[in-house]
């Protein structure tokens, strides 16, 4: 159950996506998401769906793995379908019932939303998949470096993000013996209003967060012990420096950015409504 | 008066990467009043197999049957299974929450349904029952010592007037004393009120000094099953999955070889010590 | 010269009511003397509570003492100049595996502390590979922490002390929350490191058999240190040794019990083969 999610995990593999800098990953997954929003088309979508099939392809990380992140939206989706399929007017008719009217431009809009809402999630799953958590922070430090003069402790948070990154599945699976041990005791969470669903949560989450602060203690004396003291005077184990991949990588993705905007906004193509 | 497990079978993650058989297969019966000890080392399904014992986990095919009836039925009551095999999870101190020991204590029988009244009384008879001084019985029990949060959470279980008692590792952690201390509360506790316990344990002295019956399970399967002695016989096949007898037993079967008439199969202290006796007092004049 | 040195070692801390208000002091340590030549193998042993991980902490200088001195290979712990110094010679293991690893992937949670030393990076990869080697890790490498045991996690945490070449490892109780074979696992990897490295081990347990090989026992209690010896004469009083909420080894209690009933067994028996030994002289 709770220990399904696999959005923000890392997916341990040798690829060629694997192996791209941080960097590149954060700026290129950024560039995809900008490019979902530049264009509304069908070859739009198109050429989304050929790069990022062609990057899960590269990353050696199993399609299905990747569908399963996707379940958590899955509530997300149908509301944003639902909503649009019904709520969007335009375009001819294409079925009538009761106080339910769909539109052509409705279907469309719910369609196009649902693919573009799913790659959302695909695309920036890809790059916490095929990088390490301690990579990703590595390059979120980097590339937000400038911020550094301006009093921003960019290590800092990067250093919290990653920790917070290790310990998610950690609590999760927590929080499924927590649950286990209070369904022992007699705790009932699936019946009653909503109010009383609520309560129902308090013996999760008083252990939950007494664990959780427990944890937190224990690793700040850790990282002390091993002599952590900020960002000064740190080096590096896996040093960022661009390489002729990643180069290649930057170069690829702006081509595709420049593509799907060209062909998404002045090619003219429909299929039926679409 | 007992429960049944016929041919359960449960697949974790089924359809997934990270399929897995936890448990292929396991048979047994546990009479009402009975003292077993499951024994295998980490991710031997031993602590997937009592989940399923009171419903929490669902066999992915087999029956389960308690007091005579299938418990995957579809008008079986699972919290009156729940409230009646009683399951206490390794490090149970993380499931307390509560702003005191004995408001902690009634959860249980709160959950059942009693007036505030009973769930008092209950409460206090489980206090009682695992030794948990009256003393603390208003403090929060985060400001408790470990054993004493255990009992805690022991109590937590046993508030609920279960029949059955299954405790997963309940001396993890705690120093020897803590140990000795809780082992020998829950063997009170199982002849004062005659209730079946049920000890999931890696240490084979332990398991050894208290249970009438040996549950060994490797790999999700059943490996052998019955008294300590007759488990422990099987010591070399023991080690070849990574357990072990109790460190007796080696010292008999090491003085077997040098050849003294002892029966190798004793498992404690005081059995092993009586056969050394025995022995020597066979050979006149060794008693210094 | 001795690597850890204490004299008349205190720690106290406030005891505060509901309000946070300062009702009294606690005192965890109480006029501890310890020396640990270096090199050797010292054991703490004492219940839960008895003080002895709050002594480890000072090995480490997470804490200060508030009374006496603790100097580790001749520097004063209370020496703000000096905590890193401190820090690099004694390294730390703890308790639950889980809490003290940082890294998302093996290797770059070996290489923390390095990163932290500011140790080049060349250096880096170059002590992650031999740490991992040394404490047999190295195949896990690439693997991710959550994926592993809880002995195979001590070992990684071990491998992360040892990157940073310390003279010292502290272990807090690393064995209390694994099983039998992740214990047996993280002993072998320690006496392992000794024999190679030749670095200096203390070992904070309740596992009576995991002191058996060390040089010398410590045993504390209210945070006093109560017994002192070598293994043999620790365990060779074995009702001393309940009275501090111990244990002594089973085949030490059978000895004992053997005694007791009236053979003419040596007192401080360890190892099986030497009960076995003492059964057949007896003969």
């Amino acid at each position: 159950m709770i220990r399904d999610i696999t959005i923000g995990q890392y997916y341990p593999a040798q690829s060629r996506i694997h192996s791209l800098d941080p960097r590149v990953k954060i700026v290129c997954t950024l560039l995809f998401l900008v490019s979902l929003f530049i264009q509304n088309s069908l070859l739009g979508y198109v050429c989304a769906t050929v790069f990022l099939g062609m990057v899960i392809h590269l990353s050696n990380v199993p399609l299905k793995y990747i569908l399963k992140g996707l379940k958590p939206i899955v509530i997300l989706l149908l509301f944003t379908v639902v909503m649009n399929l019904f709520l969007t007017r335009g375009g001819g008719t294409l079925e009538h019932f009761w106080i339910f009217t769909i539109t052509e431009e409705g279907l469309r809009t719910s369609v196009f939303m649902a693919v573009r809402l799913m790659y959302l999630v695909a695309g920036s799953s890809i790059m916490t998949f095929t990088t390490s958590p301690n990579g990703l922070t590595d390059g979120m430090e980097k590339l937000l470096h400038p911020l550094n003069k301006v009093n921003v402790p960019v290590h800092e948070v990067a250093m919290m993000m990653s920790i917070a990154l290790r310990f998610i599945p950690i609590l999760l699976e927590e929080t499924d013996k927590i649950m286990k041990a209070q369904m022992a005791r007699g705790a009932d969470f699936e019946s009653g209003n909503i109010i009383q669903r609520a309560k129902a949560m308090v013996p999760i989450l008083v252990p939950l967060f007494v664990s959780a602060f427990r944890r937190a203690n224990d690793l700040a004396l850790a990282m002390e012990a091993r002599c952590y003291h900020g960002g000064e005077g740190r080096t590096k184990m896996k040093p960022l420096k661009y390489h002729g991949r990643d180069r290649a990588a930057y170069t690829l993705t702006l081509l595709y950015v420049v593509i799907i905007f060209v062909v998404g906004r002045f090619v003219p193509f429909k299929l039926w409504i679409f | 008066m007992s429960i049944t497990l016929e041919h359960v079978n449960y697949v974790y993650s089924p359809g997934t990467a990270y399929e897995k058989q936890a448990l292929k297969d396991v048979s047994f019966e546990i009479p009402q009043g009975q003292f077993v000890g499951i024994i295998g080392h980490t991710g031997s399904g031993k602590s997937t197999l009592i989940q399923h014992l009171n419903g929490l986990v669902k066999a992915t095919s087999g029956r389960i049957l308690y007091e005579g009836k299938n418990i995957y039925d579809n008008d079986y009551d699972m919290r009156k299974l729940r409230s009646q095999v009683g399951l206490v999870f390794q490090y149970p101190e993380y499931q307390l929450f509560e702003v005191d020991v004995l408001t902690d204590v009634c959860f249980g029988p709160k959950n059942q349904g009693f007036s505030p009244e009973e769930c008092e009384k209950n409460a206090r008879e489980a206090l009682e029952l695992v030794g948990f001084p009256e003393k603390y019985y208003k403090q929060s029990p985060f400001e408790l010592s470990g054993g004493q949060k255990r009992r805690a959470a022991i109590a937590g279980v046993l508030a609920m007037k279960p029949k059955v008692l299954i405790l997963d590792e309940p001396t993890a952690g705690l120093d020897p004393k803590g140990r000795d201390e809780i082992l020998d509360q829950i063997e009170k506790l199982h002849r004062e009120t005659g209730m079946t316990v049920v000890l999931v344990s890696h240490s084979m002295e332990d398991v050894a000094r208290y249970v009438d019956r040996i549950i060994v399970m490797n790999h999700g399967e059943k490996m052998l099953d019955g008294t300590p002695r007759e488990v422990f016989r099987h010591y070399r096949e023991l080690e070849k999955v990574g357990l072990a007898a109790p460190q007796v037993t080696y010292v008999m079967h090491d003085l077997k070889a040098h050849g003294f008439e002892v029966d190798p199969d004793a498992t404690t202290i005081e059995e092993a010590a009586d056969e050394i006796m025995k022995a020597f007092r066979g050979k006149e004049g060794a008693l210094a | 010269m001795d690597m850890i040195h204490a004299e008349q070692l205190v720690y106290e801390y406030d005891k505060r009511d509901e309000e946070g208000n300062v009702i009294g002091t606690n005192r965890a340590i109480d006029g501890v003397n310890i020396d640990v030549p270096q090199g050797s193998f010292v054991a703490v042993l004492g219940h839960n509570g008895s003080g002895k991980s709050t002594l480890a902490k000072h090995m480490n200088a997470i804490l200060v003492p508030t009374g006496g001195t603790m100097w580790v290979d001749g520097r004063d712990t209370k020496d703000p100049e000096e905590l890193w110094n401190v820090r690099q010679t004694a390294g730390m293991v703890f308790q639950n595996p889980d809490n003290q690893i940082i890294g998302t992937v093996v290797e770059e949670d070996v290489g923390f502390g390095p990163e932290n030393l500011g140790v080049p990076t060349d250096e880096i990869w170059k002590r992650v590979e031999e740490s991992l080697r040394s404490v047999g890790m190295i195949e896990y490498r690439k693997a991710s922490p959550n994926k592993l045991s809880g002995g195979q996690k001590q070992r990684v945490a071990i491998a992360g002390v040892i990157a940073m070449e310390p003279k010292c490892i502290v272990l807090d109780e690393p064995t209390a929350m694994l099983d039998p074979n992740g214990r047996r696992e993280v002993i072998r990897a320690v006496e392992k490191l000794r024999k190679e490295k030749k670095v200096t081990v203390i070992l904070i347990t309740h596992y009576m058999e995991e002191v058996i090989a060390a040089d010398q026992v410590f045993v504390m209690d209210e945070g006093h240190i109560v017994m002192h010896g070598t293994p043999r004469e620790i365990f060779s009083r074995v009702d001393e040794l309940k009275s501090y909420r111990m244990d002594v080894p089973q085949v030490t209690m059978l000895a004992e019990e053997l005694r007791k009933r009236g053979l003419d067994v040596p007192r401080g028996i360890l190892r099986r083969e030497e009960l076995v030994e003492a059964l057949c002289r007896l003969r």
